[in-house]
């Protein structure tokens, strides 16, 4: 019998159908991992095969657990085996803890549910739960609040909640996805580690197949509600059937940027010196001196006409400190940068506003960067007021042009914002921000947003541009594929200071500094995975 | 340590609003048509009698000089004589507190007492009709002016059932039930608006932590909906609920002015209302200066309770 099997799963809201006919097992032990992209509903199957999806969800099928069948369990029976048979790691370690209770109270919530213990009969189990995530109580107090831990940290807790009751099956749903790639390889080696200790099954939901082949025996591809395609995770990759399993793994393949020949000018476009910027921090009594956090510690590099610079760190190194800087947005504590020959932070208002014409931003989340009440239109043209004697006429043609230019259509500009997916949202964006013709263009995590196939589509795009217009890309990012795919140079930044730089295939391929090393070496790597795979099967 | 420095700071801020407070208050009164004097001796008085009275009550001094006079005053406990009963203002005062401060604490109760669990139950039931009931009740309570609302109430407890007296109030020595009893109306009607609007806040406020991420971490750890609820649900949704609470405290002050005079209770609402009927300026200015200090005071307390709820609070104030 196998732990879970899941049977002719369908499921609808109201006349929309969400899933159709999933099959699916897993064996008491085995790690199964279901890839696909946003919207095929991955993570809708799992929450199905917790039993908590909200009631207008219409499920038919079967879904067995230990033989037991549980869409014709009760309620009080499913909440008996929620937590203590079956448990759930998820996506967002920020939102997923709530915030005004301690994490000890929270971990010891499920024990003391299943077991009915009291609290200080709860204690010692939090304390060896927290030890065994990577959390040693000494340092990691079980009276911490969320807000008090980092991402990767919160994660730990998250998954000291679901291991607590030793789950014969572990479902994570994109448990690393929100962290940085550095924190990402210890909590996928921490999850490994403990499904094993646990001998808890593991079902992996993820959209990355350089993260799901290094730690499952199996995979299904989901698309559009159906698995298209499943196999051994070996043999799914020596022989890839479906085209959009094909797909899948040529989007995460990265191509690296054939590199242009610019070579360091006199006149970059933008030089930053000896920048620092510095935060106060809170006191830690009321005589106690002020304390100052370097986000930007003493950076300098430059940028040339034309060239794409990568600036990679994982979250809290500075990166966006340092973007919003660039962009004049935040003033330095001491430093300057220089746009176009001139010290941003001497110009007159008037001056700077003639200079932001030639430096435009693309941010992370399409969704959230426009105004959903204002046409495409309006919100594209918006850049336009920095340009001067500018008819009417000139704007719809400037808007018409800008959009042809990222493979939309002229007719798009009386589109609203939600008519468009969230791919097309980011060419809208980018129109939005070659608009003016700049000569610079911060792009402060433009695909990590977006699916890996549509991902491929907007990073071309910008390869384009910058060929056809001339323009120069400040590319931010954690993602190091990513970065290589569109970049020329790099700069690594790590704890407020840019610790390696140089172009970006020779820093990939021949690391200096140890941070850089850390960091390559914690991107999960398909291929070397599969070698590894081959080696382990002779 | 940090809670201690987020007190003391606010305490602190707190001090400065009540001075400038003060510093307005007596401003406004000056500026106020109307002669004390005048009042007191009647529009036939003598001009050189005016004048004696106004050099005799101290109106002839600069303003500044008046405004120390009667802080340092205030300082020590003196809030003045009061021009048309000649008695100390601060006994006037403390004598009707013990009317007032019981009436608004009772409201004050009553209301939450009726909106938190009103408001969960209206979330919990999201578009069932536990949840459209409560919210037209609540629109209700919203739309009724609390006075026509006193009125109705006294017409059916105290003329039709004769439960409750219909108004006035015999004093804490005819007994604490006869006291509590001839404050229940008023505070019934005081608390019916404050009561619709407190829930509506609980329920959007819960209805939003509902969708939140760690409602469903809870739900996949075992606990049951109405656990997770209660445990993880309502404590959040307290966060936006204080902010109102603090807030209707200020309303509920105007409310009494109302209230107290339709049940002709002899609490500071209806003393407020005489003070200024009768120009009792001296016991307006203190009344006022004494209700922002409330005000003041209470909002301290919400953001005491802020901290209590939310622990995330105290580093925010610093960052």
């Amino acid at each position: 019998m196998s732990l879970l099997e899941i049977k002719n799963l369908c499921l609808s809201f109201g006349d929309i159908e969400i899933l159709r006919d999933i099959d699916l097992t897993i064996e008491a032990g085995e790690a199964v991992g279901l890839v696909g992209e946003s919207g095929s509903g991955k993570s809708i199957t799992s929450l199905a095969a917790m039993r908590l999806l909200p009631p207008s969800a219409k499920l038919t099928g079967e879904i067995l657990f230990d033989g037991r069948d549980l869409l014709a369990l009760g309620e009080n029976d499913m909440c008996r085996l929620r937590g203590r048979d079956m448990a759930m790691i998820f996506q967002e370690p920020m939102t997923a803890l709530n915030p005004v209770k301690s994490i000890g109270d929270q971990i010891a919530e499920g024990l003391r549910f299943h077991l009915g213990i009291s609290r200080r009969a709860a204690e010692d189990k939090v304390l060896r739960l927290l030890d065994e995530v990577g959390l040693p109580p000494a340092r990691f107090s079980p009276h911490r609040y969320p807000h008090e831990l980092s991402g990767g940290q919160r994660q730990r807790v998250v998954i000291a909640i679901a291991i607590a009751m030793n789950p014969k099956l572990l479902i994570a749903d994109e448990p690393t996805t929100a962290l940085d790639v550095t924190t990402q390889a210890v909590i996928l080696d921490l999850l490994r580690e403990l499904a094993a200790e646990h001998d808890s099954a593991l079902l992996l939901i993820t959209h990355d197949l350089a993260v799901v082949a290094q730690m499952v025996d199996r995979i299904a591809v989901m698309k559009d509600g159906e698995i298209v395609e499943r196999g051994k995770t070996l043999e799914f990759f020596r022989d890839m059937q479906h085209p959009y399993s094909k797909k899948l793994l040529a989007a995460s393949k990265v191509k690296p940027k054939t590199v242009s020949e610019i070579k360091p000018s006199d006149k970059p476009l933008m030089a930053v010196k000896d920048l620092t910027r510095q935060y106060r921090l809170p006191r830690q009594n009321l005589f106690a001196p002020s304390r100052y956090l370097k986000a930007v510690n003493d950076v300098s590099f430059q940028i040339e006409a034309g060239e794409s610079v990568g600036l990679v760190g994982e979250s809290g190194c500075g990166k966006s400190t340092l973007a919003r800087t660039l962009l004049a947005l935040n003033k330095p504590t001491t430093g300057k940068i220089e746009f176009l020959g001139d010290d941003l932070f001497r110009l007159s208002r008037h001056a700077l506003l003639e200079k932001r014409r030639n430096m435009q931003v693309v941010f992370q989340d399409p969704y959230g960067s426009f105004n959903p009440r204002h046409k495409v239109g309006r919100l594209v043209a918006e850049p336009l007021q920095l340009v001067k004697n500018i008819s009417k006429l000139g704007r719809n043609e400037r808007v018409a042009e800008a959009l042809m230019h990222v493979g939309l259509k002229a007719e798009d500009a009386d589109k609203y914002p939600h008519e468009f997916s969230g791919g097309q949202r980011q060419r809208i964006a980018i129109a939005r921000a070659i608009i003016t013709r700049p000569k610079l263009i911060v792009a402060d995590e433009p695909v990590s947003a977006l699916d890996v196939s549509i991902r491929e589509q907007v990073l071309d795009l910008l390869n384009e541009l910058s060929v056809e217009q001339g323009l120069a890309y400040l590319f931010i990012s954690h993602d190091l594929h990513v970065v290589r795919a569109v970049t020329d140079r790099v700069l690594v930044m790590y704890q407020g200071q840019i610790v390696e730089h140089g172009a970006t295939a020779s820093v990939f391929d021949d690391p200096q500094h140890e941070y850089t090393k850390k960091l390559l070496a914690a991107t999960p790597d398909l291929q070397a995975t599969l070698q590894r795979l081959e080696k382990e099967r002779v | 340590m940090i809670t201690f420095i987020f007190f003391l700071r606010r305490i602190a801020f707190s001090s400065v609003t009540l001075f400038v407070a003060s510093i307005v208050i007596f401003a406004i009164i000056q500026i106020l048509p109307g002669d004390p004097a005048q009042l007191i001796l009647g529009m036939n008085a003598q001009a050189d009698t005016l004048a004696a009275l106004r050099e005799q009550m101290g109106l002839n001094a600069p303003f500044y000089s008046r405004y120390f006079e009667w802080v340092l005053g205030i300082m020590v406990g003196d809030f003045g004589t009061s021009y048309t009963y000649s008695v100390p203002v601060s006994e006037l005062i403390l004598e009707r507190l013990w009317i007032s401060l019981p009436l608004a604490v009772m409201a004050l109760s009553l209301s939450t007492l009726i909106a938190i669990p009103a408001g969960v139950i209206a979330a919990s039931r999201h578009n069932k009709w536990p949840d459209v009931s409560i919210m037209g009740f609540t629109q209700l309570g919203i739309a009724i002016p609390n006075f026509w609302f006193a009125m109705l109430l006294v017409l059916v407890f105290a003329i039709k059932l004769q439960w409750m007296p219909a108004g006035g109030f015999a004093g804490w020595d005819a007994g604490i039930g006869a006291g509590i009893l001839s404050l229940t109306l008023p505070a019934i009607a005081l608390a019916l608006p404050q009561a619709s609007i407190l829930a509506r806040i609980m329920r959007s406020a819960l209805l939003d932590v509902l969708a939140e991420d760690y409602m469903r971490t809870a739900r996949a750890k075992g606990l049951t909906e109405r656990m997770t609820l209660w445990r993880h649900g309502v404590r959040n949704a307290f966060i936006p609920v204080l902010t109102i609470l603090g807030l209707q405290f200020s309303f509920l002050i105007a409310g009494t002015i109302i209230i107290e005079n339709i049940f002709y209770l002899p609490g500071l609402g209806r003393l407020i209302f005489q003070a200024i009927a009768q120009r009792d300026l001296i016991v307006l200015q203190g009344l006022v200066l004494l209700l922002v200090a409330a005000v003041i005071f209470i909002n301290l307390l919400v953001d005491a309770a802020y901290a209590m709820v939310d622990p995330r609070i105290k580093r925010a104030y610093h960052e």
